[in-house]
């Protein structure tokens, strides 16, 4: 089998009093791009730094291609680091701060050329290489970082919120040229982000994080799909939740009364909520408007909101509010609020999440 | 533009700059001037002559006076710009036992009164001389103690110069240093000690400065020839003013405004002259 890119087993870290990471397991495979997503606060942060280098764990271990490294020094990691500040040396030209890693690395300096010209080409910024930091642009200063790092070819990039400081078009843009550069490249991205969508559009596997521990790992289709526990499902996109009750392998009871079948083998202890997206759901006027073999609860509308290629509705339901989207397209009815009507969907769309 | 002001309001305050000025620099103007009188009788005009400066330059003791200060300046401006720059760093960077405590201690010296800190010294010294005879040696008041004294007082000026610019450096700087391969020292040597350049070199010249301008603690630790500049000024006018003094003093004057012309200029960061236009021009 072959190993791990990064391997993090067992990992806390405490300062002080406070508890930042409560136990991380976290396998991360060569040449994967890796989200680390959760709110403010949540040790996304810390775990990066933790992998880099900058801080040492208060327990566990962490191993770069199944060698253990949890205190070694940055500068003896095979990893490099864009943060989220950039980070650029202000002294020196981008040139010299593209070649700062390989001239530390004392590579001599006809290859640190070649190469930091290389990286700069890759970056499209060899026509401001005698430029200082400040001098740039945002994304041109985050360009510089890049190269800064790759130039070195890591083993693992690590890439703490690196577009944060962007505004939204030149981050969209970023994002884009970002992913297409870990493709070419190959190698592994360890990326931090509170934004869900950039996380669902770039990585291949997504941690999602809270309160310092590491609720599920999965690709972006199983994270936004089928969500394991509450707080994932809540935290990614919109979604209702409804409050169920097991009954059986196959089938919760809702709220108000009434069993509706899903699949429960996942469901652990604690409170259940049966969780559905709003583009899973369906509204139709009549009880047989509903497709065989699929769930149906009668509701009311309360709301509707027009986005152009959808309506927004807030039903009101005997189980509990759902929030329903439905696309705006001709000879599909629209409902007023106020109206009786029915919501129907497959039963393989919803998820039982546990808090 | 319109004044949306009073105009005598305007007028009133431009009159208060020019006597603030006037308050300033009007006796930096007779002193300069006077220093060129040809005549021996202070407050006696006698036309204009360089008499004075050729006295000055040609006098053994105003030049024995004024190796010395360039000595006890010179030496305690290098030891207390390092002292003082270790422990800047020491302060900022570590958390250590009794941080706190060793970071308020280090304004002491910057409050307390220069008589204080000269009679401290003294006393210092006194104990130290007592010490040193039981081992054999005989050591007394001259350049050395004067320059410990300076040393003393210098340091916590230079860390705390050196402290504010620390403060000013984004720490991620350090991590990418460490992040790109290089050890504690090259991290210090290449990305640090650059980025605190100004803030040291500004210590050391408000510490070489401190050392030249310094009469109070350095007449209570100097001994028999070791006569500063400041000091044999002070000496002299006690037997009243001499034209020599408005020479000395002038000269003084200029190597205290090129100084600070110096600091001003090494402080300069030098991305601030590059031109608003230019920085636009890419974005
Ligand atoms: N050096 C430190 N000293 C004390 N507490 C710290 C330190 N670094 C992080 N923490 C704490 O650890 C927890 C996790 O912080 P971390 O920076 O990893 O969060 P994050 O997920 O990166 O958040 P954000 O999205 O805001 O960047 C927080 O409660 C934070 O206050
Ligand atoms: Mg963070």
């Amino acid at each position: 089998m072959t190993k791990a890119a990064v391997e993090l087993s067992g990992v806390t870290k405490h300062f002080g009093e406070v508890v930042a990471l409560k136990g991380i397991d976290l396998a991360i495979a060569d040449g994967e791009f890796f989200s680390l997503l959760g709110p403010s606060g949540c040790g996304k942060t810390t775990t990066l730094r933790l992998i880099a280098g900058f801080e040492f764990p208060t327990s566990g271990s962490i191993q770069i291609h199944g060698k253990e490294m949890a205190l070694e020094p940055p500068d003896a990691r095979p990893i490099n680091t864009v943060f989220q500040s950039y980070a650029l040396f202000p002294h020196m030209n981008v040139e010299r701060n593209v070649g700062f890693g390989l001239q530390m690395k004392k590579v001599n300096s006809n290859e640190i050329a070649t190469r930091v010209g290389r990286a700069l080409d890759m970056v499209q910024l060899s026509h401001r290489a005698n430029a200082k930091p400040d001098q740039l642009s945002g994304g041109m200063q985050q360009r510089v970082a890049l190269a800064r790092a790759l130039v070195n070819e890591p083993e693992v990039l690590l890439l703490d919120e690196p577009l944060g400081a962007l505004d939204l078009k030149l981050r969209q843009q970023m994002q884009i040229e970002l992913k297409e550069l870990q493709e070419r490249v190959g190698i592994t991205f360890i990326y931090v982000t509170h934004d869900q969508e950039e996380a669902l559009t770039m990585s291949d596997r997504i941690g999602v994080m809270d309160k310092g521990e590491l609720l599920q790992v999965g690709t972006p289709k199983e994270i936004y799909e089928s969500p394991t526990s509450r707080f994932v499902a809540d935290f990614i996109g919109d979604i209702s939740l409804l409050a169920v009750s097991v009954v059986s392998p196959t089938e919760v009871r809702l709220s108000g009364g009434g069993n509706v079948p899903a699949d429960t083998s996942n469901a652990g202890d604690g409170s259940h909520w049966l969780a559905l997206r709003p583009e899973s759901l369906h509204l139709v006027s009549a009880a047989a408007d509903v497709p065989d073999g699929m769930v149906r609860i009668p509701g009311k509308v309360r709301h509707r909101v027009y986005y152009g290629d959808s309506y927004f509705y807030d039903v009101e339901t005997t189980a509990g509010s759902l929030d329903v989207r439905q696309e705006n397209r001709p000879g599909l009815p629209t409902f007023d609020a106020g109206t009786e009507l029915m919501v129907w969907w497959n039963p393989a769309a919803g998820s039982l999440v546990t808090a | 533009m319109k004044s949306l002001r009073h105009p005598w309001i305007d007028r009133l305050m431009a009159t208060n700059a020019w006597v603030v000025y006037a308050f300033f620099y009007l006796p930096i103007l007779v002193l300069v001037v006077f220093s060129f009188n040809a005549s021996a009788r202070v407050g006696i005009w006698g036309g204009v002559s360089p008499r004075w400066y050729g006295e000055v330059l040609g006098n053994a003791e105003v030049l024995d006076a004024l190796k010395n200060s360039l000595i006890v300046s010179g030496i305690s401006t290098i030891v207390s710009t390092i002292i003082g720059t270790a422990a800047a760093l020491a302060i900022d960077r570590y958390r250590f036992r009794g941080r706190r405590g060793l970071d308020g201690m280090l304004y002491l010296p910057i409050i307390i009164p220069d008589v204080t800190m000269a009679v401290m010294m003294l006393l210092f010294f006194a104990r130290v001389f007592d010490i040193v005879e039981l081992v054999g040696p005989r050591w007394q008041l001259g350049v050395t103690t004067i320059v410990i004294s300076h040393v003393a007082f210098n340091i916590a000026f230079v860390a705390v110069v050196v402290r504010a610019r620390l403060g000013q450096i984004d720490k991620s700087l350090e991590e990418a240093a460490r992040d790109l391969y290089a050890g504690a020292w090259q991290t210090f040597r290449r990305v640090t000690l650059p980025l605190i350049m100004p803030g040291v070199l500004g210590g050391a010249l408000l510490a070489l400065t401190l050392s030249l301008d310094d009469v109070v603690v350095t007449s209570f630790v100097a001994g028999p020839g070791s006569t500063t500049l400041p000091i044999y000024v002070f000496g002299l006018i006690r037997r009243g003013v001499s034209p020599q003094i408005n020479a000395i003093s002038s000269l003084m004057l200029i190597a205290s405004i090129a100084l600070v012309g110096l600091s001003l200029l090494l402080q300069r960061n030098p991305q601030d002259a590059i031109l608003p236009d230019e920085r636009l021009k890419e974005t």
